[in-house]
């Protein structure tokens, strides 16, 4: 896709007039998705394909036009020449825009990982699907490349190819009691299959306990990496991004205008250089290697989109659009991972947490059920799963005054989304043992 | 010269190979986005997509492939790719697909009827009925951000099976917006045109019918009114919920439970179960005799309105929930064959690059004949909730929480002051069962939302709801934090 995406550029450019700019980004993958329910297959498939983002610069107005290139160099260059011209037409009638802005440094890169997934997936399916015998597995696996690139006619060009596998599953017991997992990487090791089943397996007899349904009411709990991940995944939308602290939207609001502080040891970085992602955004800007984003607790530097940067003056780092994390790193305390049951003491072990939400948004109060495994500890022992309990607690007391500490390993968490394409995103976060974590159905 | 859809449904015609079932889906999308914020004209950004997908089932297994290369070697590219994975899965699939595949011939047209084509209004005079709305929602300094949007959207579908199904619908989507945010120190509010949910299907006749240019000035008082309101008290009091709330506790805990792909278990990786099972239908009292419940593709103006689902299954509209009793799932041909349930033409996919699964389409709450007055009048300690702007649910869609942008407290039936960051929690198979009063037709509002996300591979798609005001007996209520 790479000689194809840059041929396409190079003829795009040759149809600009005097004055004119052209970005043009790229995203294409060819995945297979194989869906599985009761360990066996229910939807089995592949897709290919190359969407195009073609943004027309000229005379300070900007106009985008989204198409899909199907691979072919003669139809897809018909497409283009149309694209521009219905994008040319716009581009009359559309006032200036104050808030253009693009990468005009010529900063080219290449990021491309081999392939080496296996060839025969039908093996990977098998593996799967014996793996599942005679219990309960769902989920997908996924695998392919997942490709990204950026042209301008300024003579910029760059690309990111990755090959990566991803299989989610859970082993389900009787209703909503389940052991969620994940395997993903760039090689399919059977040998590290086999050993992140047999402790899943392993994980689920835990599970065969009589469950504990527990009063509403304030809990020390210990959220795993997984469960983090749906509270840090909250926060990115909106918490990190330099729009949503002018227009007091973020959920950090009193982090901006309050002062108001985290537990010291919180330390969340944008860590582009250690993530998984693409190194450059759809204005052409690359993006630093690092953008340390709370320290010391303390609110940092927040991610700029290059829209936003121009409407408030201030350097882009290379964020999208929605100013999102893409690679979000929060770093390690000092609790050692084996000891998390002893320091968790009595309380509950929540491995993942779900669909959560803002209840009061000012606050950074949020919502959300636990999900799959949790269980009730005491004195550093598993006792027995809980029934699923919703919560509703501030990040400032979660994160804040009743962190108790967090863990000293952290988990690559990569993303698991696939709305649109396979995602490239990823968090590496460590565990929490919280005190006073409220419950309340 | 023969237009892309005639080519590809005469290569399909020739190359689709003796297999139990092979079907070709083509899906092109045009849109076109408009939008000022801040009064700020922002970049006009339009879509061209256009791809198929093919799905082949054979020896009880089944496969798709999904490619945006329309050449005739794309298409013959993709049929065997979607061969190689039935037969790849026919030993392991967890249903016999060949067998369970629809086989029915069907002939159909659907095409959204439009008053107003998009292209009626040029680009320049869309821009400036955008502006004058982002002028009149800045009506206050302490108003920061603000934004008024237009999104249109055309969908062409073909549907084709090498048995002689021939299917084909043309779908006119608008979904108008508006929305302002007003900030004093670290208190916000927000208000938001129907919580972004007026969509519907049709042309620019939607704005009139939505009341869209009338809306921007009622937001902007609204918001400063939020931004100076106290905190919606904590209590256990009556509620009555307006359709723009309403729509989403309809599609979370009843649209989503009765999904049967849920019930069937599909899901549980991701989007979650239901506490519904097969069991339940024809006898589960899921609400008061008052909750009436219909799957409804039939209103042409209601946002995912259509002639046919996905697999070629015509649709038609159908009591789901009869008098508070459950009657029927919310699943297409294929989950009807694996429950043994009665189901509904529900079998939808995002876009041609994903397979179709069960969504819930149109599901509306129908009105009864309660007055907006009367059902004030009824509460003697309450509060009135607008506009969704948090949802939260579990995963067998029992226990939820929402959020709603403005809360009006009700005191021996009187609407009283207004109150901020109004919530409340409570539990599917109780709640639905306080219902206490249905509104009249009048009080009734026909919305949806484009992003309802489900699936392996995830899938976003549009829906449709409309719903009247309803009073709920004593529920959970709480405000933000002190």
């Amino acid at each position: 896709m790479h000689d194809y995406f840059y041929e396409l550029a190079d003829f795009a450019e040759t149809l600009l007039k005097a004055r004119e700019v052209l970005l043009l980004g790229f995203f294409g993958e060819e995945s297979s998705f194989v869906r599985f329910n009761r360990s066996a297959v229910r939807q089995a498939g592949a897709v290919e394909q190359r969407q195009l983002a073609l943004h027309l610069v000229g005379e300070g107005r900007r106009v985008t036009t989204h198409l899909t290139a199907s691979g072919d160099a003669a139809l897809d260059r018909e497409r283009v020449r149309k694209a521009l011209d219905g994008a040319r037409e716009r581009l009359g009638v559309v006032p200036e825009d104050p808030y253009l802005h693009y990468a005009t440094e010529v900063r080219s890169t290449e990021s491309v990982r081999a392939n080496r997934l296996p060839e025969d997936e039908g093996q990977v399916v098998d593996a799967i699907v014996k793996a599942g015998e005679g219990r309960d597995l769902v989920g997908i696996y996924m695998a392919g490349g997942i490709h990204r690139g950026f042209a301008n006619s300024l003579g910029q060009r760059n690309w990111f190819s990755t090959y990566s596998h991803h299989f989610d599953w859970s082993f389900h017991l009787d209703g909503d009691k389940a052991v969620k997992c994940a395997y993903a990487g760039f090689v399919w090791n059977p040998a590290e299959f086999e050993e992140k089943m047999a402790r899943a397996k392993a994980e689920l007899e835990a599970l065969r306990r009589s469950p504990r349904t527990l009063e509403p009411g304030r809990y020390r709990v210990y959220l795993a990496p997984q469960a983090l991940e749906e509270v840090v995944g909250l926060l990115r939308w909106g918490g990190f991004g330099l729009g949503a602290r002018h227009t007091r939207r973020t959920p950090l609001l009193r982090m901006v205008t309050d002062g108001a502080v985290l537990d010291p040891s919180v330390r969340m970085v944008e860590d582009t250089r250690g993530g998984l992602s693409a190194g450059f955004d759809e204005a052409g800007f690359v993006k630093p290697d690092q953008v340390t984003l709370i320290d010391g607790g303390r609110l940092g530097d927040p991610l700029v989109s290059a829209r936003a940067a121009k409407e408030y003056d201030v350097p882009a780092n290379g964020a999208s659009r929605r100013e999102s994390p893409e690679s979000l790193v929060m770093a390690g305390g000092t609790i050692p991972g084996q000891d998390v049951l002893a320091a968790l003491g009595t309380g509950i072990f929540i491995n993942n947490l779900w669909y959560l939400n803002y209840s009061d948004r000012d606050a950074c109060r949020m919502t959300g059920m636990t999900r799959f495994a949790a269980f009730w500890v005491e004195n550093g022992e598993l006792q027995a799963p809980v029934n699923v309990m919703r919560f509703d607690e501030t990040l400032y007391r979660m994160l804040g005054e009743n962190l108790v500490g967090l863990t000293r390993e952290v988990e690559l968490l990569p993303d698991v989304n696939t709305y649109g394409g396979r995602s490239t995103r990823s968090l590496r976060l460590p565990g929490a043992v919280v005190d006073e974590f409220v419950l309340t159905l | 010269m023969s237009t892309p859809v005639e080519r590809l449904e005469a290569w399909f015609r020739e190359a689709a190979p003796a297999v139990s079932f092979c079907s070709l889906r083509y899906v092109s999308e045009r849109s076109e986005h408009v939008s000022v914020r801040r009064g700020v004209v922002e970049p006009i950004a339009s879509g061209d997509d256009a791809g198929i997908m093919i799905t082949v089932a054979d020896g009880g297994g089944l496969g798709y492939a999904g490619t945006c290369d329309l050449s005739r070697a794309g298409l013959q590219r993709a049929l065997e790719r979607a061969r190689d994975w039935a037969r790849r899965t026919e030993k392991c699939a967890v249903t016999d697909f060949a067998a369970a595949t629809l086989r029915e011939v069907r002939q159909g047209e659907y095409r959204t009827p439009v008053a107003l084509p998009w292209d009626s209004m040029s680009l320049p005079d869309k821009i400036g009925l955008l502006r004058e709305q982002s002028e009149r929602l800045h009506a206050d300094p302490r108003i920061v951000d603000w934004d008024a949007s237009l999104w249109h959207t055309e969908t062409e579908t073909l549907y084709l099976t090498a048995d002689g199904t021939r299917v084909h619908q043309v779908l006119s989507h608008i979904v108008p917006g508006l929305g302002c945010t007003a900030n004093d120190r670290s208190e916000t509010a927000s208000r938001t045109f129907g919580g972004r949910g007026f969509c519907r299907q049709g042309g620019l006749e939607v704005l009139e019918q939505t009341g869209f240019s009338e809306a921007a000035p009622v937001l902007a008082q609204e918001v400063l009114e939020l931004l100076a309101a106290p905190n919606c008290p904590t209590d256990t009091m009556d509620l009555l919920l307006a359709p723009d709330q309403l729509i989403l506790q309809i599609h979370e805990s009843i649209g989503h439970p009765l999904e049967l792909d849920r019930i069937l278990g599909d899901e549980r990786n991701y989007a979650g179960t239901s506490f519904v099972t097969p069991d339940m239908f024809g006898r589960y009292r899921y609400g008061s005799d008052l909750l009436n419940v219909t799957y409804d593709p039939s209103d042409p103006g209601q946002f995912a309105s259509y002639g046919f689902d996905d697999e070629g299954l015509a649709a038609r509209r159908e009591h789901i929930i009869k008098d508070g009793i459950l009657m029927r799932g919310l699943g297409g041909h294929l989950s009807q064959q694996r429950t043994g349930l009665s189901g509904v033409a529900n079998s939808r996919a995002t876009s041609w690059n994903r397979p179709p699964i069960d969504r819930m389409a149109n599901l509306n709450l129908e009105p009864g004949d309660a007055t907006f007055d009367g059902m004030v009048r009824s509460i003697e300690h309450g509060v009135f909730m607008q506009t969704n702007c948090s949802w939260s649910i579990d995963d067998s869609r029992n226990k939820f929480q929402f959020g709603c942008e403005r809360g009006t407290l009700i005191r021996d039936g009187e609407l009283c002051e207004v109150v901020k960051k109004p919530n409340y929690r409570g539990i599917s198979a109780t709640f639905w069962r306080n219902l206490t009063h249905v509104g009249r037709p009048e009080t009734r509002e026909v919305l949806g939302t484009p992003f309802c996300g489900k699936g392996e591979p995830n899938q976003v798609i549009r829906v449709g709801h409309a719903a009247p005001a309803c009073v709920f007996a004593g529920v959970q209520v709480f405000g933000g934090e002190a």
